[in-house]
């Protein structure tokens, strides 16, 4: 009988042995897709166990805290954003549903201490099992608040958004879009569908989507810093070429003028200028001409280098980041004969199907400002562990050359003269010298206009970069409406 | 406590030769079914989460199921010990017990809704019948009897269909009619929530677990989120605290105790000790396998308590009685190895 009694002795240890493979699988390999399921409802109050850590901005005031609660014998966590809509965007939310946007979901790990480092893992382990809390790391952001908060309140309850970064090291300072919204609604009975509602001046904005680095508005004549760039940098012209300006520029036959003047009927006809007169005054025919002769494939080979075409990187989720580029049907497309299949008349100076976010006419401005090379944008500086030791420090980096340092020196000369003489005449500050460029982009509807500023300083040895677009703005041109909101906000940052 | 009592009695009763049970064997066999069959009974039976498996006896609850299972292994035992070499030529008429078996398996299953035990009580009997006869033909008609009578009860049962259906896809992401509300939702919030929110406990544990008591399960109200966490979900609140090397280490135990009891078996002197320790050895392993294996989705979920972890009084003292048992038979092959 012992033959057999061994025999099922195998079967019984098989059987165990099973249960071990089985536990190990659902344990190890599958744990991950189970804690991302929506209706786990251990790690719905899991979540709550641990100590969320904190996102504070660069000078140390929470923008994400935690509200400590006691509840049937358990220490629960709940979220609370101490500076409501002011950054909400950026932060992002965190709700006791489990769906989370910005910071809070793309840093979550960090945020819940499951970091896989080793000793942080280690670390984490005894602390639970020693029955403490898990305390999770802090983020320290670069935003400075009062610079967001000046941003925000100059914004209004006007659509639009304003970005600024350290053009050299590429830390953003400022990420304001608005309408905005109080994350604190979020997880309230009814909040979620009153934040829906928000709609500000400009009718389909919605205030969760960061417009900063997901909204898509027309780039005008801000783009014209491409065209310029790709001009100048590919030897086809110098700041000195000269045209002449009749106050329109022929395409395909037919006559495309230049923007009108506020102060008087028609377009204006400027006669014989330079490239950099024509950048100065945004003279439409020049940069038709400058694009009929260079092509469109060029300008758009220089785009691309700009940071066209892909999603510019940063620490938010990259479903809230979006690319520029020529959009058709709302699909961003990279026409495949863009010489035949573009016209390059209306490219070179922002029309014709483009589409922009405001971070990458920043990251455009940016690049000229550090010499040619573009910045890699970023939001943390640091990430802090519960005891005070950093987890983390960002070290600026780059997303390498787009054109020449001598180019970029041209282009800064071109930006100084527009806000010393040209369009960009609101954005001057007594005793800096500041760089930039305007851009009104016609919509659909007329004098309905798309108002951009985007400009740096000081422009002999740039700390700020800033851009400001607003949406939807009756007869106003950027060099009018955007203009001022940049000037205060590079004041701000400049002088504090 | 009951099951320490009980384990205590029974190694003091039968501290002499428990052989003596032998001689009872009929009795046992009777006893078994009659136990197996009293949660049907009008009045004392009660049906507890789809199946008839308990009685209720004044303040108490019994699973009679538990004690009938130990009751079982003795008279099978006893009776494949003295019928074993007629049994393994195989004549047409020594079936008979063997289909006896297989109908009341069935029988079990098919009015109680209960495939966990009656697979627990057919497979310790073909281990035993394998065990005593050597003739693994049995083993396979037996199993493809089996496969066969589960798919009649599959057909006819709408509890046990649904068990299957969990099984194999406890989640849905389209909305399936839910009997339990008699509306349209997802199965993993109606019909298979169970069985996923312990996989979700397990999966929170992860290697190391959360630490013995600091395990989550209940909500943010306070309430369970795993019904009969305590009972047929244990497993899943050991592996969320103990962490794959606890849950592990727990199986592993397991594992050194089969072993023992085989060893215990093989070492016995006669037929009926052989038997007895391999036929409770075997149920142990099989009872854990079907449970645990139920919870990690390797097999069909079906309630049946973890021995020596659930808590269940007669779950416990059903195991204590298997482990006095086991020390009994053991204890005689020593002192007979050592008189030798």
């Amino acid at each position: 009988m012992n033959r057999q009694l061994s025999r099922l002795a195998l079967v019984a240890v098989v059987l165990l042995v099973a249960l071990v493979a089985a536990t190990t699988y659902w344990q190890a390999w599958a744990a991950g897709g189970l804690q991302d399921r929506q209706d786990n409802a251990v790690e719905l109050v899991a979540q709550f166990q641990v100590a969320r850590g904190l996102i504070l901005a660069d000078n140390g005031r929470p923008l994400a805290a935690d509200r400590r609660v006691r509840r049937n014998g358990q220490t629960l966590y709940f979220r609370r954003y101490p500076q409501k809509g002011l950054a909400a965007q950026v932060v992002g939310y965190s709700t006791s549903a489990r769906t989370q946007t910005g910071l809070e979901e793309s840093l979550n790990d960090y945020l819940t201490g499951a970091n896989t480092n080793l000793s942080n893992a280690i670390r984490r382990e005894l602390a639970q099992l020693g029955g403490a809390t898990v305390h999770g790391n802090n983020l320290v952001l670069t935003l400075d608040p009062a610079a967001q908060a000046l941003a925000l309140q100059q914004l209004g309850d006007r659509c639009g958004a304003v970005v600024a970064m350290n053009p050299r090291t590429g830390a953003v300072y400022v990420m304001a879009s608005t309408p905005t919204y109080d994350p604190n609604l979020i997880d309230k009975p009814g909040g979620y569908a009153k934040i829906l509602k928000i709609r500000g001046g400009c009718g389909d904005g919605s205030a969760l989507l960061n417009n900063a680095t997901a909204g898509l508005f027309t780039p005008g004549s801000t783009f014209k810093m491409v065209t310029a760039a790709a001009a100048l940098d590919s030897g086809a012209f110098t700041p000195d070429s000269v045209f002449h300006d009749p106050g329109y520029c022929i395409e395909y036959g037919k006559k495309v003028s230049n923007a009108g003047n506020p102060d008087q009927k028609g377009p204006e006809a400027f006669g014989r200028v330079t490239l950099a007169q024509g950048f100065e005054h945004s003279i439409n025919s020049v940069f038709c001409n400058v694009g009929k002769k260079i092509g469109a494939a060029t300008i758009l080979e220089y785009a691309k280098k700009f940071g066209f075409y892909s999603t510019p990187p940063l620490e938010t989720p990259a479903n809230e980041r979006a690319p520029s580029g020529l959009y058709y049907n709302g699909k961003l497309e990279y026409p495949k004969h863009p010489d035949t299949a573009v016209d390059p008349g209306r490219l070179a100076f922002g029309q014709e199907h483009l589409a922009v976010t405001p971070l990458q006419m920043l990251l455009v401005a940016s690049t000229i400002a550090n010499g040619g090379v573009v910045p890699r944008p970023y939001l943390v500086q640091r990430i802090v562990g519960p005891d005070g030791s950093t987890v983390h420090t960002t070290r600026p980096d780059n997303l390498g050359r787009a054109i020449k340092a001598s180019t970029a020196a041209d282009l800064t000369q071109m930006m100084i003269s527009v806000v010393q003489a040209g369009t960009g005449t609101a954005a001057q500050i007594p005793g800096v010298q500041v760089a930039g460029k305007t851009g009104t982009a016609e919509t659909a509807v007329n004098h309905v206009y798309t108002a951009w500023f985007v400009c740096f300083a000081p422009a002999d040895d740039p700390t700020v970069a800033v851009a400001v677009v607003l949406e939807k703005q009756l007869n106003g041109f950027g060099g009018a409406v955007a203009a001022p909101i940049a000037k205060l906000v590079l004041e701000k940052l400049l002088h504090g | 406590m009951i099951g320490v009592a009980a384990f205590a009695v029974t190694l003091l009763a039968f501290r002499r030769d428990y052989r003596v049970l032998e001689n009872y064997k009929y009795l046992f066999g009777l006893g078994a079914v009659g136990l197996l069959f009293m949660p049907l009974l009008p009045g004392i039976g009660q049906t507890v989460n789809g199946a008839r498996l308990w009685v209720h006896a004044g303040p108490f609850q019994i699973q009679p199921g538990e004690l009938g299972k130990v009751a079982l292994i003795v008279f099978l035992a006893a009776y494949l010990r003295e019928k074993r070499e007629v049994l393994a030529q195989g004549r047409v008429k020594d079936w008979g017990p063997l289909l006896v078996i297989w109908g009341g398996a069935m029988l079990v299953l098919f009015v109680t809704d209960d495939l966990g035990s009656a697979l627990l009580y057919y497979g310790i009997f073909l281990a035993m019948l394998y065990a005593a006869t050597a003739r693994l033909s049995f083993v396979v008609v037996a199993l493809g009897l089996f496969l066969a009578g589960s798919a009649a009860v599959y057909q006819g049962t709408p509890h046990v269909r649904e068990r299957v259906t969990n099984w194999l896809d406890p989640w849905t992401t389209h909305k399936v009619f839910c009997p339990l509300s008699g509306t349209m939702t997802l199965r993993q919030d109606c019909t298979s929530y169970q069985e996923v929110q312990s996989l979700y406990s397990i999966a929170h544990g992860g290697y190391g677990g959360t630490g013995l008591g600091s395990g989550t399960f209940t909500n943010t109200q306070g309430h369970q989120i795993i019904p009969y966490l305590n009972t047929d979900f244990i497993y899943s609140a050991l592996a969320q605290e103990l962490g794959l090397a606890g849950a592990s280490a727990l199986l592993l135990i397991y594992m050194v105790f089969v072993l023992r009891g085989f060893r215990v078996s093989l070492l016995a002197g006669d037929g009926f000790s052989k038997l007895l320790a391999a036929g409770l050895t075997f149920g142990f392993a099989l009872q854990t396998f079907i449970i645990v294996g139920g919870i990690l989705r390797v097999i069909p979920l079906t309630g049946i308590t973890l021995p020596f972890v659930s808590y269940g009084g007669s779950s416990i003292v059903s195991n204590f009685l298997l482990l006095a048992g086991l020390m009994l038979v053991s204890h005689r092959a020593n002192v007979e190895v050592e008189g030798r």
